[in-house]
């Protein structure tokens, strides 16, 4: 995936950078409407994550501006929680809109829906062994087989997809699947990773407990 | 506002005031002119009766004669019925008439003889008008003055007064009634421009502070060029209110979001459990005071757009469809699954205030569902109301009192470790109150979960 950041706040540029590139995305920073127009016409993107106040500009207007031209889905990053504001959003041509600060899970969430609605982008598949599965679909397929997952599986499957071989305690796995609004217990893990772990039976790699540390993915032995 | 007085009674009572005057002086003026009239009819006839009967004197033998001419007081009769009296006096000596009718004596220095004089008196107790005529007729070898006095009493002028007067007094009335009327008429007519300044400004919503553009009389576009002023002004104020609370928001929001990304990443990287705990915490406190924040930002909305509200139509279903896809990413991330059963029901109001309702109504629920059920969105509605209910497979609205959970920052007793500010629903209350309806709050269809309810009149 390719998203351009547009974020005059340098800071808050560069964590979320930062942090979708944890993700295995690529993106782009640009830190006024100047310089998003000089990347828009330099790269094609999947996604633009657009402030809606800029240095030189409203984020609003650009985009009803260069919606015509512009055939990429939109969210808005807005400091307000107004619902007009969230209005005057979406009806200047935003696909969606997350007030600031957000929660990272979240954010994710609303690409995942945009792209989608937008019929998303072809190329996204992460290779589990045998296995391909789309994060942005939720599907695993196997040759002929192919498997939903539901939104959470999905996640934490994504979670391993993206952390090859490495060992991931109940912690970290918590942090990525619930938002911090929300009282769970590492035996929540537990269950989901019962359940990943029958949705996943035939798929050519299997998920390994690691004795007191946490879990991991590996293909199966044949 | 208490109006002190009101000008078009003002102006009708000044006008009709006007038109009373003028009735009472034009009643006034015509019974006199009518008097005048009749009086000089009176003394016309009077003087044409003297002057016929004077002309008949004449000398005979030394001795003044006279004949009366019937016409001299049948033409008297041709006015009315009153009686006539006559008197014809040869210097000292009466010739005929009555002896005791008092004739003004003499002649003044601008009465010569030959020209008629005229006086009023009273004889046998009744008013009369005297015409008497002084001719010189030569008897003897010396002229003797006689004096013809031919008198009538004034019942008839009396009555064609009063007859005209009635007449005219009928008119005065008719006048005012006819004036007043058309008073009251002029007076509608002349505010009415002002009627319909009012009814534009009193119709407008909230936000509309475009100028007024009416074909105003001159009298009234001063006030409306400052009623023009004052809304840009007004325009002005709140567009900068409103731009200072946005570069606020902006301010304060952009780098708390550092710290909330920074605080995840550094989670990530972490693996010691008490840093990680720190590191959660810090990411509810930042999202709580986000949240509280924002709440406390919607509630104020809801109160300034509740004082004047809109009354647009709002399709209900249209409303919960939005808000139901807009928080669908939200409820996914949980696996909670959005149903929605709507149907285009159209209420009248804000669609922004209804629509903020219902998104915390709908936020609370997703909030507090467990993972993996279901929220429900309805929209029902019979004859007299739309009700749009959100149940949830929850825990439920807990056992405590039910009421008290739309008061400010009160908050359920069974929510502990979720983040919330205890507004979510005072802010529905409030804009739904707005609109004349109510919120129920209860339990779900089988006695599960939570229904919370939204009630407005269709």
């Amino acid at each position: 995936m390719r998203y351009l950041l547009v974020e005059d706040n340098q800071e808050l540029a560069e964590a979320v950078l930062r942090r979708l590139a944890m993700d295995g995305h690529a993106v782009d920073h640009a830190a006024s409407l100047e310089a998003a127009k000089d990347c828009l016409a330099a790269a094609d993107y999947d996604l633009i994550l657009l402030d809606v106040m800029l240095p030189d500009g409203d984020g609003r207007e650009f985009l009803a501006q260069s919606r015509k031209r512009l055939d990429v889905p939109v969210i808005m990053l807005t400091a307000r929680s107004q619902v007009s504001d969230r209005v005057g959003a979406l009806d200047q041509g935003a696909d969606d809109y997350i007030t600031k600060p957000f929660d990272f899970s979240e954010l994710e969430a609303r690409c995942r829906a945009v792209l989608r609605r937008r019929g998303g982008s072809a190329k996204n598949e992460i290779a589990l062994g045998p296995a391909l599965f789309d994060p942005l679909s939720g599907t695993l397929r196997r040759g002929e087989t192919k498997v939903d997952l539901r939104s959470r599986e999905s996640r934490l499957l994504e979670v391993f997809a993206l952390n090859p071989g490495q060992i991931l305690s109940k912690g970290q796995l918590m942090d990525r699947l619930f938002t911090f609004d929300s009282a769970v217990t590492e035996n929540a893990i537990e269950v989901y990773i019962g359940r990943l772990r029958k949705r996943i039976e035939g798929m050519g790699f299997q998920i390994e407990t690691v004795r007191g540390l946490g879990y991991r993915i590996e293909a199966q032995s044949p | 506002m208490i109006a002190t007085t009101s000008l078009g009674r003002k102006l009708t009572l000044l006008l009709a005031g006007v038109a009373a005057l003028l009735s009472v002086l034009s009643w006034s003026m015509v019974t006199g002119l009518a008097r005048q009239a009749a009086e000089r009819t009176q003394d016309n006839v009077l003087s044409a009766s003297v002057t016929t009967i004077a002309e008949t004197l004449r000398t005979e033998q030394g001795e003044v004669r006279l004949e009366l001419p019937y016409s001299a007081f049948s033409m008297l009769g041709a006015i009315s019925q009153d009686r006539v009296f006559y008197k014809v006096v040869a210097g000292s000596r009466l010739l005929t008439g009555y002896a005791d009718l008092q004739v003004p004596s003499g002649y003044g220095p601008d009465q010569g003889p030959g020209r008629v004089r005229f006086a009023t008196g009273s004889y046998l107790g009744e008013d009369i008008r005297m015409a008497s005529l002084t001719r010189f007729v030569q008897a003897g070898n010396s002229p003797v003055p006689v004096t013809v006095t031919v008198a009538q009493t004034r019942y008839g002028i009396g009555a064609i007064t009063s007859d005209l007067s009635r007449h005219a007094a009928g008119l005065s009335i008719a006048f005012f009634l006819v004036a007043a009327g058309l008073t009251s008429l002029v007076a509608r007519a002349s505010l009415r421009p002002l009627k319909t300044i009012t009814a534009d400004v009193a119709r407008r919503g909230p936000a509309d502070l475009s100028p007024l553009h009416h074909k105003a009389p001159a009298e009234l576009a001063p006030l409306l060029d400052a009623l023009n002023r004052l809304m840009v002004r007004l325009g002005q104020s709140i567009r900068r209110s409103e731009d200072f609370i946005a570069e606020a928001a902006h301010r304060v929001r952009t780098p708390l979001a550092t710290v909330r990304v920074q605080a995840e990443i550094l989670l990530r990287a972490t693996t010691g459990d008490a840093e990680r705990q720190r590191l959660r915490q810090m990411i509810r406190a930042v999202d709580e005071s986000s949240r509280s924040a924002g709440q406390l930002l919607d509630h104020a909305t809801v109160v300034y757009r509740a004082e004047a509200l809109a009354r647009d139509p709002v399709d209900l279903g249209e409303v919960a469809r939005q808000c139901a896809h807009a928080l669908e990413p939200t409820a996914a991330m949980r696996d909670i699954a959005l149903r929605i059963e709507t149907q285009r029901a159209i209420v009248r109001g804000d669609p922004i205030l209804i629509d903020n309702a219902l998104r915390n109504i709908l936020d609370n629920a997703i909030k507090y569902s467990p993972d993996d059920t279901t929220v429900t969105v309805r929209v029902l509605k019979d004859v007299e109301t739309v009700r749009v209910s959100v149940t949830d497979q929850g825990p439920g609205l807990g056992n405590g009192a039910v009421e008290h959970l739309t008061e400010r920052f009160r908050r359920g007793c069974n929510v502990e470790g979720i983040v919330g500010s205890g507004l979510g629903l005072t802010i529905a209350e409030a804009a739904i109150q707005a609109h004349g309806g109510r919120l129920e709050l209860g339990k779900g269809p089988e006695g599960q979960g939570a229904c919370v309810s939204l009630i407005l009149s269709a």
